[in-house]
Parts: C-alpha cells; sequence; structure tokens
C-alpha cells in the first residue's frame, strides 16, 4: 500500500516537473520581448523615429497578449481531440522555435521594415502558442492529481508565470552585466532569445517521455472524445454559461491582479517616480522571490476551504490597497519636494550640447547628481533649448527628474508593498488552475477553460500597463488615474464572483 | 440570492452598451483633443485597438446578463451531466 502511495506521489512530481518546465521556459520566452522593449525598438525601426519605435514595439509586444485567446481555441479544440500530450508538446516547439527566430531577426539598417513584420509574425506565433500551452498543462496536471490535492498540485503549474518573468529579468540584468550596457545593446540583447532554444530542447526531451492523461486516455478508449469541443463549449447553452461566468467572475479579475503587481508595478517606479533601471527591476525580483511559494500555500489552502473565496479577497485587497500604496510609492520619491528641505550635497554640473531633431536649434543639457540627508540621489537635468529664429517664442527651461535611487528605509517599505501585490496574485492565481478544470468536463476542458482564461489574462490582464498609462496621460488626469482600471474591473469581478460562483471543490474530474 | 442574481443581470445587461457608449465618448474626446494639439499624442489606433477588443468582450456581458436574469445562475451544475 505504502509502495503503491509512493510511486503515485512519485510519478505526479514527474508530471508536474515536466509540465512545469516547459510552462515557465514559455512564459520566459514570452515576457523577454517586453523587458527588451526599448533596445528592439531601436533595432527593428530607423535611428530617428524616437519615442514612436517603443510604441511600435510595445504594440508588437501586446499584439502577443491579444491573440492568446486564439491561440486557447485553436490549441484548445487539439487538446481535446488530439490529446494534451501532443497539444502542448506543439505549442513548446512553436513558442521556442519563435523565440529562437526573434534573436536571429537582422536589424532595421540590414532588411528595412521587413525586420519588425518578421519580428510582429513571430510574436503572433508566440502569442497563439502560450494561449495553447497554459490550459493543457493545467489540464494535464489536475487530470493526473489526487482527489482532493487538486488545488495543490496544479498551484505549482500557477508558479511558472512568475518564475518566468523572473527568470527573464534575471538573464536580461546578467547577460548586460556580464557584457557591458553597450555590447548588450550592439549585440547582446538576442543572447536571451537565443539561450531559449537550449531550454525548449531539454524540456522536449522530457515531455517525449510523458504518458498521455489518465482521463483523456480513459474517454479515448471509450470512444468519447468530442467530436468538435469548439461547438460543445460555445453553441451549448450550458457550458456557454460557465464560460462566461468564469470569466466575468474569476479570471477577468485575477488578470488585472496579476499584471498590476507584477507588470505596472514596476512600470511605474520606473516612469512615474523615475527610479534608477536596475533598482525598479531589483525591487521586484526580490518581491517575487518572497512571494512565489505563496502560490502553493493558498494553492492547497484551496483544497480545503474552496478556491472561491481566497480568489475574492485577493481581488478585494487590490481594490482597497492599490491607492494607498501607489501614493505611498510617489511621496516616497518625490525628491523635488524633498530637495528643498534635505538637499545634502550636488556633483559639478555636465553639460551637453546637442541640436534639437531635425532643425537648427541648439540643445543644452545641464545635469547635476545630487544626494538627499536619507541617502538618496537622483540625477536632475535643465533641458533648454537656444533657438535661432529671433522672432520664436523662446522655450521655457525643462527640468527633467532620473535615475533615484532610494533610501534604505524606502527601499524596505516598496519591496514590501509590492511582495504585498505579489501575494495578492498568488492568491487569486494560485487556486485558479483547479477552479477553471473543475468547472468543466474532460470532453471539452480543454478548449472551455483556456479561453476565459487568456481572455482574462491575456486581454484584461495584458492591457492593464497600457491602458492605465493611456488614463494617467489625459488632460487633468493624476499619475493614479491609472489605477481606476485595474480597481474598476476586480470591484466588478469580486461582484459577479461573490453572487454567481458557488464556493463548493468537484472532486470528481473524470466525469 | 436568486432574486439578487436575476436583478443584477438586468445590471449586466445596461452595463454592455454602457461601457461602449463611454469608450466611444472618450475615444472622440480624446483623438479630437490630440487633433487640436491639446493632447501629448495621438491615440486614434489604441483607441480603435481599445474599442474593437471589448465590443465582443460587452456583448458576453449582455449575454451573462440575460442568462442571470433568465435564472439560468440559479442553480449551478454540480457534475458534467447537468451540462
Amino acid at each position: 500500500m505504502r509502495s503503491t502511495e509512493s510511486n503515485v506521489t512519485q510519478s505526479i512530481t514527474q508530471v508536474i516537473a515536466a509540465s512545469s518546465l516547459g510552462t515557465l521556459i514559455e512564459w520566459y520566452d514570452f515576457y523577454i520581448f517586453g523587458s527588451l522593449a526599448v533596445i528592439i525598438g531601436q533595432q527593428l525601426f530607423p535611428s530617428d523615429a524616437g519615442a514612436s519605435a517603443l510604441i511600435n514595439t510595445l504594440a508588437i509586444f501586446a499584439a502577443g497578449f491579444i491573440v492568446r485567446p486564439f491561440g486557447a481555441l485553436v490549441f484548445g479544440r487539439l487538446g481535446d481531440l488530439i490529446g494534451r500530450k501532443y497539444t502542448f508538446l506543439l505549442t513548446l516547439v512553436l513558442m521556442g522555435g519563435s523565440t529562437f527566430l526573434i534573436g536571429l531577426i537582422p536589424s532595421y539598417s540590414s532588411i528595412g521594415y521587413a525586420a519588425p513584420i518578421l519580428v510582429l509574425i513571430l510574436r503572433l506565433v508566440q502569442g497563439l502558442a502560450l494561449g495553447g500551452e497554459y490550459g493543457g498543462a493545467a489540464t494535464y496536471v489536475a487530470e493526473h492529481a489526487p482527489v482532493g490535492r487538486r488545488g495543490f498540485f496544479t498551484s505549482w503549474i500557477q508558479t511558472t508565470a512568475t518564475l518566468g518573468l523572473f527568470l527573464s529579468l534575471g538573464v536580461i540584468v546578467l547577460t548586460k552585466n556580464i557584457l557591458g550596457a553597450k555590447n548588450f545593446a550592439d549585440w547582446g540583447w538576442r543572447i536571451p532569445f537565443l539561450v531559449s532554444i537550449l531550454l525548449v530542447v531539454v524540456s522536449i526531451y522530457i515531455r517525449m517521455k510523458m504518458h498521455e492523461s489518465p482521463v483523456f486516455s480513459k474517454l479515448k478508449a471509450e470512444g468519447k472524445v468530442s467530436a468538435n469541443p469548439l461547438k460543445e463549449s460555445f453553441q451549448k447553452k450550458a457550458n456557454f454559461k460557465m464560460v462566461l461566468v468564469a470569466l466575468f467572475g474569476a479570471t477577468m479579475g485575477q488578470g488585472v491582479v496579476w499584471y498590476t503587481g507584477q507588470f505596472y508595478a514596476q512600470s511605474f517606479l520606473e516612469n512615474t517616480c523615475k527610479l534608477d533601471f536596475n533598482e525598479s527591476r531589483y525591487i521586484l525580483l526580490w518581491a517575487i522571490v518572497f512571494a512565489t511559494p505563496f502560490f502553493v500555500i493558498f494553492g492547497s489552502w484551496s483544497d480545503k476551504v474552496g478556491r472561491k473565496w481566497i480568489m475574492l479577497t485577493g481581488m478585494l485587497l487590490g481594490v482597497i490597497c492599490y491607492r494607498p500604496i501607489y501614493q505611498y510609492f510617489l511621496d516616497a520619491t518625490n525628491v523635488k519636494e524633498m530637495q528643498k528641505t534635505m538637499l545634502l550635497s550636488q556633483s559639478e554640473p555636465v553639460v551637453e550640447r546637442g541640436l534639437v531633431p531635425g532643425k537648427a536649434d541648439s540643445l543644452i543639457t545641464t545635469t547635476v547628481t545630487k544626494t538627499l540627508t536619507n541617502g538618496m540621489t537622483f540625477k536632475e537635468s535643465k533641458v533648454e533649448v537656444i533657438t535661432e529664429d529671433v522672432l520664436a517664442e523662446v522655450p521655457a527651461v525643462e527640468t527633467l527628474i532620473k535615475d533615484v535611487t532610494l533610501s534604505q528605509s524606502s527601499y524596505i517599505v516598496i519591496i514590501l508593498l509590492v511582495f504585498f501585490q505579489v501575494v495578492l496574485v498568488t492568491m487569486v492565481y494560485g487556486p485558479i488552475a483547479a477552479f477553471l478544470v473543475e468547472l468543466f468536463p474532460t470532453q471539452i476542458r480543454y478548449t472551455s477553460m483556456s479561453l476565459p482564461y487568456h481572455i482574462g489574462n491575456g486581454v484584461f490582464g495584458g492591457l492593464v500597463p497600457f491602458i492605465a498609462t493611456l488614463i494617467a496621460s489625459f488632460q487633468g488626469s493624476t499619475p493614479l488615474s491609472g489605477l481606476w482600471y485595474p480597481i474598476g474591473i476586480a470591484a466588478l469581478s469580486f461582484i459577479i464572483g461573490a453572487v454567481y460562483i458557488d464556493n463548493r471543490r468537484d472532486d470528481n474530474v473524470m466525469d | 440570492m436568486s432574486g439578487l442574481k436575476k436583478i443584477l443581470g438586468l445590471l449586466w445587461i445596461a452595463l454592455g452598451p454602457v461601457i461602449i457608449i463611454f469608450l466611444f465618448m472618450q475615444a472622440a474626446d480624446k483623438i479630437g483633443a490630440a487633433a487640436e494639439g491639446i493632447a501629448r499624442t495621438n491615440t486614434t489606433l489604441q483607441w480603435a485597438i481599445i474599442i474593437l477588443i471589448f465590443i465582443p468582450i460587452c456583448t458576453g456581458l449582455v449575454i451573462f446578463g440575460y442568462y442571470a436574469w433568465k435564472g439560468e445562475y440559479d442553480h449551478l451544475p454540480e457534475s458534467s451531466e447537468e451540462l
């Protein structure tokens, strides 16, 4: 008896390891593009494109999110027709291959606009592959997991998205530190993409050795495999209504909490609070390291108390806490005000002279590095335009703050606040795979659970940085205005989830 | 609880078109402001993408509300045989 139990545990451990490794690599592939957007933009577009290069690159990045639901439909259908194992083997090959090829694409200076077009195509393939991968991995693990421990075992799959982000940030920081900033910007940025192929080969080797899900094999042996999973998932009202409640009552809120805590927080610290490039990334890395175990803690806990209230509490805490947290970020980095009373020293000014792009006007930038009594440092640049046109209006001198480094106490508090946001991510995300698997029958599970998951995460979640930044740029808005998007979506999802979703655990996923 | 689910169903039915109208109004306002040189950037493409994505999602919200109003969520299936 003890030996059988041990075999089961060993088998499920292998299943989790093989599934998680592949899924982690897919997330890594997906996120390195976003983390390198600035450098990729410089390589793919004309050198005088300026800010529009970054915006276009972010649009290519966002395209990967938007096609995820289509990947869920295509590969979900395939997974319900031919099986889980071969489908997510295919998604892994597509993801790894397209990531490797992005690393080989020549720059704009070599092939012109073919460069961004090729990258866009490969990015779309990445998005489609990811849309097919997650549902397969979660379904595969859940269908192997013993009754009453499904939340615990699937939570390991849930750690992979966060660890993939961690890995991508880690590889980028490491490569940049080894090669130096100039080499990294010239050619070193390709290395994180090329490295992916090694990881994918290892993962394919492991996955090839895996067996098909026992639940799907049984279904196939009995000849009960769905003939048309798409039709059954979305044309059958009883199923479609569950897809809708899963989307609006769970994955929509989960998606915005995920992307606010792990993307918008870092973007806000870097772009709005003007925190130093490395410091904003280290804060997120520390927060992820300490918070990741909570995926497994909340996943496991959901086996005992149910999935619903853990997820909804995470959403509610986000709704209540986001504004105070981000207000603290602003207050702790408000060096313009602090320097009035706390200026300790400032460096000799460094003057740079140049031309305004496309004009004959001179651009003079004077930069000083200032240190405050609490240990914070920052660079203050005054940008002055000298125009040769005597009739033209004299432009005002613009003062810019950048590269803010925090005092030790603020640094620790901000790590704790980002850590808290990632803990909210673990609350909403840890139990959700088990929740979705239990909501749908085996025949159409891959298709049915993948679509709400990827609309919730890819569309609602993936658009958080983009929409929040857009709202914050409106006239009359404040730096915190962008938060109304995740707060509003999470609040709506909380109400729908609280009213329409059951807290029960469905022990039988064999049906 | 069933009554609350049904009443809220009407709210979701109304919310779908309200969100779309709100998005169109915001888009017209912000794109117009950009044309007059008030806003910092031209956001026509961004607004087109946002509206295109949210129209089917809001349609889904209306269908969800309709199901809720008709009492489809009064009892959630407890086994796959009910689906």
